[in-house]
């Protein structure tokens, strides 16, 4: 049997309950393996003696029939967890102990699930590097000096490591999508209201979104259909009809239609991502696809949108930080003063500026010129990919304008990072669904990604259609463990 | 369109963050090169277009109202800050 932290998801299950290896040895493995790896500065908090003492109880009494039968699994820092730190990478949550559990983490741990800790993550998922989180950057397994991608940068970062055989991310504006390509990983942004909110430290409540983070497309499937329910705890949780993606999984994607859209060739691309994009399209023309030229005339507009609708959000989501609640303060002159110091020394650079640009955009006399108008184009974004599915089943894109950049690259510089999210946002601001697989190397070796963009709530279209090309393109993630000694 | 220092003393007001004045220089700097980025949208005529209030054209459903207790009242009083145990304490704020 191969080492056990190198086993695929649906691999490990299979051996738990064929009783070729217990839940305490697959939990000892990882943590074994996570303590080897504490350079990685992956996780924010380590759960390991709790979660050997779950997998102890697991075996002792094992129930073969759950979805994730004894399976350890360390989920972002964004998710509470009741009882246990739960930090969104920031300082002003640096004592917060939930008293509540997230419904997404509560629906792993009820499926059979042992959290073995919280990841690191860029501060209240605000980055795209992981470099913006109050407990320091994350390194890439790929390379010490590459960034792992953000906001879900420790839970890429620890998947690719073999410190977790799945992980469980939050994606905003590509925060899920974008460290999967960079780390060689696949990860999926469901479609909005497909896993519920409920517990999930906010940051723009119309465009977030859990999702799962797997080695492969079956593990991906696997995951998703136990964290994907409907919740009346969110309002805008939806109450539609969920399958067990995994199990109806196919790679007979002959006849489906795939649209290009031609807004995606941006000013500037890299020569590599272009022919990562053109090899992709091959790939889907072999499983039998049609392959369809479409148009999505506003792409463009997509980024200057989302950093108006964003920050306003977050600016009201994170007003509840005031010093009162949540563990943190700092003293004042008087309750404002104590407000004001409190949010100042609480908050990191990024988040304070975009609460910044959020509240400008909603204040007195703005309001009509940047918020309403951002919900307007927002509108246009939305019909581009209504209309496009009149004529596709799904769309194929780059992840990403580039691979791994390297850290402290674009820190000075907040325009240049955002770019980086270019081809991911505008599935935000549509509420579709979204894959990111890896799709080869670059010629320094480092990942790249292609992402497909499915019809709202047909995650198993997305799925099937990423199983048949994950079948044709055969990655080979090439990580030499370099962290250890 | 610029954000001078006295645009972003005021934000911060209203955000209720305290910022120094060599920081409000860089931040008014960050700003302007991000609104900069921004202000395509308004080269696009949207004058027809009804705003986007909802991605997902769903009817609230309604649930019971209950009080679900979980009795936790100290485990909720250990997020606060202040040392007193039975409330969350504030600074005077009436005289």
């Amino acid at each position: 049997m191969s080492d056990i932290t190198s086993q695929k998801l649906t691999e490990l299950i299979k051996n738990i309950k064929d009783k070729k290896i217990s839940s305490e040895e697959v939990t000892k493995s990882f943590v074994e393996k996570a303590e080897k790896a504490r350079t990685l500065n992956c996780y924010i908090t380590e759960d390991f003696d709790s979660a050997i003492k779950k997998a102890k109880k697991f075996d002792s009494k094992p129930n073969f029939n759950l979805k994730l039968p004894g399976i350890p699994i360390a989920v972002k820092d964004l998710f509470c967890t009741d009882g246990l730190k739960t930090t969104a990478g920031s300082k002003i949550l640096n004592n917060f102990i939930p008293t509540y559990e997230s419904t997404v983490t509560h629906n792993l741990w009820n499926e059979g699930g042992i959290l073995l800790g919280k990841l690191n993550c860029d501060e209240f998922a605000m980055g795209s590097s992981n470099e913006t989180s109050f407990f320091g950057n994350v390194q890439s397994p790929i390379d010490k000096n590459l960034v792992p991608g953000g906001s879900s940068g420790g839970s890429a970062s620890a998947l690719a490591s073999n410190l977790t055989p799945v992980t469980i991310g939050t994606d905003t504006g590509g925060s899920i999508r974008q460290p999967a390509s960079f780390t060689g990983t696949v990860g999926l942004k469901p479609t909005y209201g497909s896993c519920s909110r409920y517990g999930i430290v906010a940051f723009a409540s119309s465009l977030d979104q859990a999702g799962p983070m797997a080695k492969n497309v079956k593990d991906c499937a696997l995951l998703h259909e136990v964290m994907s329910s409907y919740d009346l705890k969110d309002s805008t949780s939806v109450d539609f009809k969920r399958n067990n993606y995994s199990e109806l999984l196919t790679n007979n994607i002959k006849g489906k239609k795939i649209g290009i859209p031609k807004e995606y060739r941006v000013d500037g691309m890299a020569k590599e991502i272009e022919d990562l994009w053109i090899k992709g399209i091959e790939y889907i023309k072999e499983c039998g696809a049609e392959v369809i030229d479409i148009s999505l005339p506003h792409t463009s507009y997509a980024l200057p949108t989302y950093y108006i609708v964003a920050p306003a959000e977050a600016s009201s989501n994170l007003a509840r930080y005031d010093g009162v609640k949540y563990g943190f303060r700092s003293d004042g002159e008087n309750l404002i003063d104590m407000y004001e110091r409190t949010r100042s020394e609480g908050f990191g650079n990024e988040v304070k500026r975009r609460i910044m640009i959020g509240t400008y955009v909603l204040s007195s006399g703005y309001y009509d010129a940047y918020y309403l108008k951002a919900q307007k184009v927002r509108k246009l974004i939305k019909n581009d990919f209504d209309e496009a599915y009149k004529k596709v089943d799904a769309i194929l894109t780059p992840s990403t304008p580039s691979s791994a950049f390297k850290i402290g690259e674009k820190t000075n510089d907040p325009v240049s990072m955002y770019l980086n999210d270019i081809f991911t946002v505008p599935i935000n601001l549509a509420g579709l669904p979204g894959i990111s697989i890896p799709a080869g190397l670059d010629i320094k070796g480092y990942p790249l990604g292609l992402q497909i963009i499915g019809k709202a709530f047909d995650e198993q279209t997305l799925l099937n259609i990423a199983y048949a090309m994950e079948e044709k393109i055969n990655f080979k993630n090439n990580i030499k463990e370099w962290w250890i000694k | 369109m610029t954000i001078d220092l006295k645009t972003v003393k005021h934000i911060s007001k209203l955000a209720r963050i305290s910022i120094e004045d060599e920081k409000a220089k860089k931040l008014a700097g960050d700003l302007n090169s991000i609104f900069e980025f921004i202000e395509k949208l308004k080269k696009l005529n949207t004058d027809k277009i009804e705003p986007l209030t909802s991605i997902v054209e769903t009817t609230l459903k309604l649930r019971k109202d209950e009080v679900k207790s979980k009795n936790i009242r100290d485990q909720i009083l250990k997020n606060s800050p202040n040392e007193n145990k039975d409330f969350f304490v504030v600074p005077k704020v009436v005289e």
